[in-house]
């Protein structure tokens, strides 16, 4: 059984009158453990499709399977759970709390999972480590480079041990070396910890980095294949 | 999965980012609460101070006043006419058995000058059972008897507030006071009453024998003419029989026929307070309603806020969401949020509605009474408040869709 698992699966846009099909009939195979990088040019549906395999949207037709489990028969708290414990979500913007510390945003799903204050502290703490941001804990985000913004998001997706980790661009906003050093850790997290990355991005040299990569074009997967 | 002093972390810091809007938001909150304790306060010192008057006036009391009469056709004022007397007075505790006793006065305004100090008071000439009518006891000296009130001498018996102006320090008892220019001697001093039901200084105040101020210092045409007859009824429930009994006595004494009005009206006072008592609870009541009115306004300030602060913080809602942040965290998040203004602004507006009551009741001379049932109530109320106008911002907050949430530019 797949880690990952679309079928067929259409997203639409009703757009006034015009109905638009961000997604049309995608179905896609990930197993535990791959380090996927999807690609496609502006508008293809990249990002749609992440947002359906991170269950903040959900497909209007075909039907998308997490660990087996067809996820349309989720309610909200389940599909809450469901990213709080097995998702970790890192975004082009860093979506970090403002006038939050590094360390309570990363203590922040643990909060969610329920998980008392001491051992939240020390995983926190564990994973800020783990990206190479030890002493910066009590740091806020706007004190924070881009680079150090993006780390603690990471650290935030690792925390609560998810499996798979879903970054839409999260390159986007870094320059080429900070770039590189997010890449060298995800391929990391990938090799040591065995999580399943899928990440989005534009750029071939930051693809290069994984060993999958999926082509979209719009709405359509045009090309699956891996990275030599 | 309430972690409590987590959320309310949370919202305290929320609440800081925002400072300047906390505060005004919970200024609603603190007005509204203020006014309840205050309209409470001062409604409820209003109802204490009757229910004192209406002890101090002394209890079971009747009052007979002289009516409206006709004489050759006209009908003159009540009160216009002398229609009741010393005789009268007399002959109800006697011939009326549901009345204990009985205190006739004639009084009247009248200059009493001590030493160089003077003062214009009120001259009662009256029975001494008047000290028992009205429930009044002397804190020095004696009272006069009916043999004084036989021989009308000329003693007197002072209020406080007289022997205040007059005396200052000095001891008065014994000594001679002239009043009208007439000399005469201070057997006893009353105790202190306070004010009466509309606002009179009981203590200002002299009680002579009743034919002494009769004869010698309110002589009129009429001879044993009193002003007014107070009754002490035997009891409560005795009030009205002797009403009854003593309008039929006089109207057999004055001679009036059957198809005649009365020349005099008896009114129950211990009823009449206790109707201005009733009033002034529903009164109090009322200040309080209209006053809550006021707390409502604040509730509706609070969810205005949070409906403006969930609107601006739709990015975090959405990262949250993201995060795995379930329906009731996000509905508590928020709900804290409400509920923390709104208990803080009730704690501070306790102290000003306790502090506003102090001052007001300094100012207007009226005793507030801030009691700690009302104090319980605002606070419960105003933290109703907060969760009740928390509750819709709150809920719409965690119904949010996580996508567009995390979208919202
Ligand atoms: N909320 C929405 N409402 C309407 N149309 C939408 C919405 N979100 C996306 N779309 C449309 O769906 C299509 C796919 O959008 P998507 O964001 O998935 O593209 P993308 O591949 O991520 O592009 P980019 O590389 O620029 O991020 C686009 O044509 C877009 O206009
Ligand atoms: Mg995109």
């Amino acid at each position: 059984m797949a880690l990952i698992e679309t079928q067929e699966i259409t997203r639409t846009y009703q757009l006034g009158d015009v109905e638009v099909n961000a997604l049309n009939g995608v179905s896609v195979l990930i197993e535990k453990g791959e380090f996927v990088s999807i690609m496609g040019p502006s508008g293809s549906g990249k990002s749609t499709f992440m947002n359906i395999l991170g269950c903040l949207d959900k497909p209007s037709r075909g039907r998308y399977l997490l660990d087996g489990i067809d996820v349309s028969t989720m309610g909200r708290d389940q599909l809450a759970q469901i990213r709080n414990r097995k998702l970790g979500f890192v975004f082009q913007g860093f979506n970090l709390l403002a006038r939050t510390s590094a360390l309570e945003n990363v203590e922040l799903p643990m909060f969610y999972a329920g998980i008392g204050a001491d051992e939240r502290r020390q995983r926190a703490l564990e994973a800020l480590g783990m990206v190479g941001l030890q002493g910066r804990e009590a740091h806020y985000p706007n004190q924070l480079s881009g680079g150090q913004q993006q780390r603690v998001a990471i650290a935030r997706a690792l925390v609560n041990e998810a499996p798979i980790i879903l970054a839409d661009e999260p390159t986007g906003n870094l320059d080429t070396r900070t770039s590189e050093e997010i890449m060298a850790l995800f391929v990391r997290l990938n090799a040591d910890s065995k999580i399943t990355i899928i990440l989005v991005t534009h750029e071939p040299d930051i693809a290069a980095f994984s060993r999958r990569a999926i082509r979209f074009m719009d709405g359509r997967l045009i090309s699956d294949e891996e990275v030599s | 999965m309430t972690n409590i002093p987590w959320t309310a972390r949370l919202a305290l810091r929320a609440l800081r980012a925002n400072k300047m809007r906390s505060a005004l938001t919970m200024l609603g909150i603190i007005i509204g609460v203020a006014a309840v304790i205050a309209m409470l306060a001062v409604g409820t010192g209003a109802t204490m101070r009757i229910s004192e008057q209406i002890s101090s006036m002394g209890s079971n009391l009747l009052i007979i006043l002289p009516g409206s009469t006709t004489s050759g056709g006209m009908r003159m004022g009540a009160g216009t006419q002398p229609t009741l007397t010393y005789q009268d007075a007399q002959d109800i505790p006697v011939e009326c058995p549901a009345v204990d006793a009985v205190a006739p006065v004639l009084s009247g305004a009248a200059q009493v000058v001590y030493g160089r100090q003077n003062w214009s008071t009120v001259v009662t000439g009256t029975t001494p059972s008047m000290l028992y009518v009205r429930d009044w006891s002397l804190s020095e000296g004696r009272a006069f008897t009916d043999a004084d009130v036989q021989n009308a001498t000329k003693v007197c018996l002072l209020g406080q507030t007289v022997v205040e102006n007059l005396f200052g320090d000095e001891d008065p008892y014994g000594k001679i006071i002239k009043i009208k220019n007439l000399p005469f001697t201070v057997i006893g001093v009353l105790k202190a009453k306070g004010q009466s039901a509309i606002g009179q200084d009981q203590d200002d105040t002299i009680f002579i024998p009743l034919t002494t101020a009769q004869r010698k210092l309110f002589g009129t045409a009429f001879p044993g003419m009193v002003r007014i007859i107070l009754v002490k009824a035997k009891s409560t429930g005795e009030l009205n029989d002797a009403q009854d009994q003593i309008t039929s006595l006089l109207r057999q004494r004055h001679h009036i026929g059957p198809r005649q009005d009365d020349d005099f009206t008896v009114r129950n006072l211990t009823q009449m307070m206790q109707a201005a008592e009733q009033s002034t609870r529903i009164m109090t009541l009322l200040l309080g309603a209209i006053a809550s009115v006021s707390l409502l306004v604040g509730g509706i300030g609070i969810m205005n806020i949070m409906l403006v602060s969930i609107t601006e913080r739709t990015r975090e809602i959405g990262i949250r969401m993201a995060i795995g942040a379930k329906t009731w965290d996000i509905r508590f998040q928020f709900l804290m949020e409400a509920l923390i203004m709104s208990l803080i602004g009730g704690t501070a507006g306790i102290a000003t509605g306790v502090g506003s009551s102090a001052v007001l009741s300094k100012i207007a001379g009226w005793p507030a009474a801030v009691s700690p049932f009302s104090i319980l109530l605002a606070f419960g109320f105003s933290g109703a408040v907060g969760i009740f106008f928390g509750f819709y911002p709150a809920y719409k907050a965690s119904l949010l869709n996580p996508i567009d949430a995390l979208r919202y530019e």
